[in-house]
Order: C-alpha cells, then structure tokens, then sequence
C-alpha cells in the first residue's frame, strides 16, 4: 500500500484551509485598520512610554493633607452607603421581575417584556445611566442609587430568572394539588428552592455595587468618583494615587467578604 | 403515643437568634446608609416623574442624528478590538507566571497576583483617565486603558486554565529536548488554545461596553457623542445615541456567544 503519501492535518473549525486563511486574514486586516483608526502609530506610543516614567514620578509617593483624608472617608462612607441601599433596593425590585421573565412560571407577552427591560438594563454601561440620572434629578447619591438599582435589577432578574427556569417542577405541582393559592405556590413550591442562589446572588451583587459606586460619581451621581475626577483635574497626582489605593482597599474587603459568604451558601 | 408535643424546627434557638441578628444589622446599616446620605431633601416620590418627563422628552428619536453617531461607533468597535489584542499580548505572560505550575518562582508568582488584582479593582474609566494624561486625549488612550483593564481578566482566567492542563505532556515535550520557548508552543498552548479563543472574544464582548463611555473623560468613541447630547439636553439625540449603543451590544453578544459555540 502507498501509505507514504498520506499525511494528518489537525481538524479545524473551518471547512476548507482556504476558509481559514481568508478569516485569519480578515481579523489581522481589521486590527490593522483599528490601529490606524485610532492613531496608534509608533512614534506616539514611544513618546507616551518615554513621559509615563516621568509621569510615575508625579503619581509617587501617595499622599494627602489630614484634610482631604478626610475627604477620602467621607466620599467612600457615602460610596459604599449607595451600595448597601440600591443593592438592597435593586434586589426588591428584581423579584418580581425575575418571576415574570422566567419562562416556566409567566405568560408569554409578559415573559418577552420583561427579557427586553433586562437586555435594555445589561446593555448600558452604569456610567450611561449615571450621567442620565443625574441630568434627571441632579448631582448627588440619590442619582447614582437609582443607577445602580437599574444596572443590579438586570443583573440579578437575569440569573435569578433563569435559576427559577431550572426549579423542579415537580415539587411546585406537589404542593399545588395539595390545594394551595397560587401565593402559596409561589411561597412553598418555588422561594424554598432558590434561597441559597438568592442569597449567593445578592452578596455577590453587592460586591459588584460597591466596585460600581466608587467610579460614578465621575459623572456626578456622588461617591469617591468625584474627589478622583476633581483631583485628575487639578493635576494633583499624589492626592489620585491616595485615592487610587483607597479604592482598590475597599474593593478587596468587598471581593473577601462576598467569596468568604458565597462559600458558606454553596 | 404522645407525639404531640413534638414539633419539627428548621433551625434551633442559637441559629434562629443569629439568623435573627443577621437581619437586624442589615437592617440597620441600611437605614443608617439612607440618613448618612442626607437625600431626604429630595422627596422620593418626585423620582417617576421626572423619569417620566425625561422618557417623553426622549421620543422620538432624532434620526437624522446618525450620521453624526457612525464615525464615532467604528471608533468605539476600533477601541474595543485594539485593547483585546493588546490585553491578549500582555496576559499571556502575566497568566503564564500567575499560574502555579508554570510560574518560576513564588516571587514571579505573586508578582502576576499582584499584577491580576490590581488591574482588575481599578475600573476603566480610571483607566482611561490614567492613560489620556500620559497619551493626551483620543482614542489611544482608550485602547491602552481597555488593553490594561482586560489584563487582570484573562491572566486570571487564562491562568486558572493553564493550572488546569495535563503536565504529562508538557514533560513529554520537555524530555524530547525542547527549549522553554518551544515547551510553551507544543506543551502548553495547544491545551489552552480553546479557552484562550474563547475568553478573548468574551473579553471583546465586554469591552465594546465598556468603550461606549471612555469619551466622558475624554478617550475617544461614542461617549464623546453621548456626553455632548447630553450636556446639550438634547434628548431625542441621546435616545438615538443609546438605540444604537444598545443595537451593537446585542449584536456583540450574538455574535460573541456564536463564535464561544464553536470553539468549545
């Protein structure tokens, strides 16, 4: 047998190697033309490069007056505020969402309404809302609570939702033909099987809220975000770095705490 | 029998009391959250109506507004496709010495710890603050910012993948007499290469978001658009600005999660 000739290829995803170079080409072409969209050219990488050492030296030592401490715990106090009332707000309002967006428990128009409300929710950055709410209502947390409980309704609706999708159905029609309400069916049939994900969910949320709360008042929706933009703007860059490190403290703590609870409900 | 004074209780009298206690402090750290922020000057109540008056200020969408929105929106995808290269570039390393059964050293691997936390817990639009000071404002900036947010993700990610593979074949490649460089190209990387694939376009897909609002401090895309309409109250643009943001990010996600299908 004339075995010599034979030779393995690896599979691909694509049907025919001509395919696969003319995509491969296709993405590199692409990237080529986003670089030289956004004016990536090499000389003004260089030269950015070359000023961030000196720059570093700006941003280093972290410091700042007693004063705008101060002013850093204040602002945080208030940030994390906006995050323990819109996660608590966020997750009331959620509930009854997430039971009409869940395809085994609403009627169909009902079911597509509130999917569209939850993508409409997901799709936009806290920042858009943000600088919306507040042109709405003004400069302040009360702007950037009602951003976050938007922005935690579609989040938590979404996977809250499709944890009802997968609840056995089983136990549900049990303790309906046991003769109860639809209330009652709600409350023994489906709230006991998706309390551990709730609660997993709405730590990890909160989580989340607090990572958010610390940037929007970059746009005035009040929190931390406001004494970081003003000190950029003054071109106060030890005080920024101060800041900086404040956020990434508080993040961590509130990453620690929700893995440690999320670990004990799972 | 006298089984009627027996009684089945989910949770004894230490449990019910802490579980008690639990509440009660949420309770009151969220109530002492509403005082400290001292909005009541505000009244609650005002709060749908001047969302309502927004949303029919909003319609209907100034149409003719496109054809100032298009030029930015490639920018933004631009954005978006630049920074995942550039975060894939600079992960692979990072998630290589993040890993535990590649990283040289447990100096080497703190050092991508660090690197992982850091980029992640810092948003990116502080990001993009940080880089239109050091490369002037535009969308360059927003790439960078984008590339160096997305680093944490994948090295993270693409580490915990690598801690994952079969060694047995990395020291099948090592005893065959491979330098390190070619250790990596057989041994590790074909094991990674799928989620590799996969976690970089689930990172693009998160990055056309998050680039739709690098403009509101200056780093180029759609947010420059968005943030002018809006300073400008001018409401039916903004409702334009945000239909069209909201149509490529479910294109994105479509497609993201399409092509996540066939990789895996």
């Amino acid at each position: 047998m004339a075995t010599g000739e034979r030779t393995w290829e690896r599979p691909t995803v694509f049907r025919r190697r001509e395919i696969k170079w003319a995509v491969y080409a296709g993405i590199v072409g692409f990237f080529l033309w986003s670089g030289w969209g956004v004016g990536a050219d090499p000389a003004r990488i260089a030269q950015g490069l070359g000023s961030l050492t000196s720059l570093l030296g700006d941003f280093f030592p972290p410091t700042a007056t007693p004063r705008q401490a101060t002013r850093i715990f204040e602002k945080m106090l208030e940030s994390v505020a906006m995050a323990m009332v819109s996660t608590v707000t966020g997750i009331v309002l959620s509930i009854p969402i997430a039971f009409m967006a869940a395809e085994n428990l609403s009627p169909k128009p009902l079911y597509a309404l509130n999917r569209g409300f939850i993508s409409i929710s997901r799709a936009f950055n806290a920042i858009i809302i943000a600088i919306i709410a507040v042109k709405a209502i003004g400069f302040g947390p009360l702007a950037g609570i009602i951003t976050i409980t938007f922005k935690t309704v579609g989040f938590f609706s979404k996977l809250l939702a499709e944890d009802l999708e997968d609840i056995d159905m089983g136990s549900v029609d049990a303790v309906r033909a046991a003769g109860a309400s639809p209330i009652q069916t709600l409350l023994y049939g489906v709230v006991p099987q998706i309390i551990p994900r709730f609660a997993g969910l709405s730590v990890y949320r909160w989580d989340i809220n607090i990572r958010t709360s610390t940037i929007i008042g970059i746009v005035g929706a009040g929190g931390i975000g406001s004494v970081l933009l003003t000190a950029f703007n003054r071109y106060d860059y030890q005080y920024v770095t101060a800041i900086l490190l404040a956020i990434v403290a508080v993040v961590l703590v509130a990453e620690g705490v929700s893995a440690v609870v999320r670990r004990r409900y799972q | 029998m006298a089984t009627d004074d027996y009684r089945w209780e989910r949770f004894d009298r230490r449990r019910r009391l802490g579980r008690f206690v639990a509440v009660l402090v949420a309770a009151v750290v969220v109530l002492g959250s509403w005082e400290f922020m001292d909005i009541s000057v505000t009244r609650p109540e005002t709060i749908p109506r001047e969302i309502g008056d927004l949303l029919t200020r909003m319609y209907p969408p100034d149409v003719a507004y496109t054809t100032e929105i298009v030029g930015p929106l490639i920018e933004t995808i631009h954005i978006a496709a630049l920074g995942t290269v550039g975060a894939l570039v600079l992960s692979l390393p990072v998630a290589l010495i993040a890993a535990e059964n590649t990283t040289p050293n447990a100096a080497t691997f703190w050092l991508g710890k660090l690197i992982v936390t850091v980029s992640r817990s810092v948003n990116t639009i502080i990001w993009a603050l940080f880089f239109v000071v050091v490369f002037g404002s535009g969308p360059l900036a927003g790439a960078v910012a984008i590339a160096f947010r997305s680093v944490g993700f994948l090295g993270k990610l693409l580490g915990e993948e690598i801690e994952e593979i079969d060694f047995g074949q990395v020291e099948a490649i090592r005893a065959s007499g491979a330098s390190p460089t070619q250790i990596l190209l057989y041994g590790v990387l074909p094991q990674v290469k799928p989620a590799l694939v996969g976690l970089s376009i689930y990172r693009w897909d998160i990055n056309i978001r998050d680039s739709t609002v690098l403009g509101f401090v200056g780093a180029g895309g759609i947010g420059v658009q968005l943030f002018r309409a809006v300073n400008a109250f001018a409401w039916q643009s903004v409702a334009m600005v945000l239909l069209v943001i909201l149509g490529v990010v479910v294109v994105t996600e479509s497609l993201s999660a399409y092509t996540r299908g066939l990789v895996r």
